[in-house]
C-alpha cells in the first residue's frame, strides 16, 4: 500500500506529472506515491520523469483506460 | 533545487500571446521545473500579454491551414475568407476553451500559477513595455524587468535554450 495516493484520472499533460511532483515534495525520503491516470502519455512521462529526477518508478501498470504509477521518492 | 551544483538550466524566449501559442512555454517550463530544472522565461513582444494580471487570450483562425476543429463528429478546417467574417475567431475561441477542459487540459492562467509557484525566473521585456505602453501595475507580481543582455547571459548559462 502507497503512503499517498493522487487521482490524476481526467487530466491531460502535463497536469498528472505537476502533481505528482507536488504530492512527492510531501513526502519523506523513501516514501511511496501511487498515481491514477487516464492520461496515455503519462507512461512515457512518468518513466522520464523518474529517470531525470531520480526517484525510482517501482511499478506501472494499466488495466483498461486506467494507468497505475507507484513511485518511491528517493531525491 | 535552486543552487546545486549539477542542476540543468532551461531558458525560453515567449514571443507569441494567442491561446495557443501560450500552451507551449507554459507546459514546457512547469514540467522542467517539476524536473529539477532551473527555468527562465523571457517574455518579449507579444509573449508579454501573457504576464498580464487578467489574461483574454485568444486564437486567430486566420492563416493557420493546420487548424482543425473536431466538429459534427469531423475535422474543419478554416478558410482564411472564413476568418474575417465577424464573430468567428471568438466563436473558435469559445470552442478551444470548451475542448480544454474537456479534455483535462490545464488552464493558462493554472499553468502560470504554478509556474509562478516553482521559482521558475520570468524576465518581462523592458522595451516591449515601453514599445507597447504596459505598465508594471498590468502584469503579474513576481516578473523583473530586463533586456537582451539579461536574457543573453541567462541563455550562456543554460543547458536547453528555446525561441517560442
Amino acid at each position: 500500500m502507497a503512503d499517498q495516493v493522487l487521482d490524476a484520472k481526467g487530466l491531460n499533460c502535463p497536469l498528472p506529472i505537476l502533481k505528482a511532483k507536488k504530492a512527492l515534495k510531501d513526502l519523506p525520503i523513501g516514501g511511496t506515491l501511487q498515481v491514477l491516470a487516464t492520461d496515455p502519455g503519462a507512461v512515457k512521462d512518468f518513466e522520464a520523469f523518474c529517470r531525470t529526477t531520480g526517484n525510482d518508478l517501482v511499478e506501472s501498470k494499466s488495466e483498461g483506460k486506467l494507468f497505475e504509477f507507484l513511485i518511491k521518492r528517493r531525491s | 533545487m535552486a543552487g546545486e551544483v549539477n542542476t540543468k538550466r532551461m531558458s525560453m524566449i515567449v514571443t507569441k500571446g494567442s491561446l495557443d501559442w501560450a500552451y507551449p512555454p507554459f507546459i514546457l517550463a512547469t514540467t522542467a521545473a517539476a524536473m529539477g530544472l532551473d527555468v527562465t522565461m523571457f517574455f518579449t513582444f507579444y509573449g508579454l500579454t501573457l504576464l498580464k494580471k487578467k489574461l483574454d487570450l485568444k486564437i486567430s483562425t486566420l492563416g493557420n491551414p493546420a487548424m482543425e476543429m473536431p466538429m459534427f463528429g469531423m475535422h474543419i478546417g478554416m478558410p482564411n475568407l472564413v476568418s474575417a467574417v465577424p464573430g468567428v475567431d471568438a466563436a473558435a475561441t469559445t470552442m478551444m476553451k470548451n475542448l480544454i477542459k474537456k479534455k483535462g487540459v490545464a488552464s493558462i492562467e493554472e499553468l502560470r500559477t504554478m509556474a509562478v509557484e516553482a521559482d521558475v525566473r520570468m524576465i518581462a521585456c523592458q522595451m516591449t513595455m515601453d514599445l507597447f505602453e504596459y505598465s508594471r501595475d498590468d502584469m503579474i507580481d513576481g516578473p523583473v524587468l530586463g533586456g537582451a543582455a539579461t536574457y543573453i547571459e541567462t541563455a550562456t548559462k543554460s543547458d536547453i535554450n528555446l525561441f517560442i
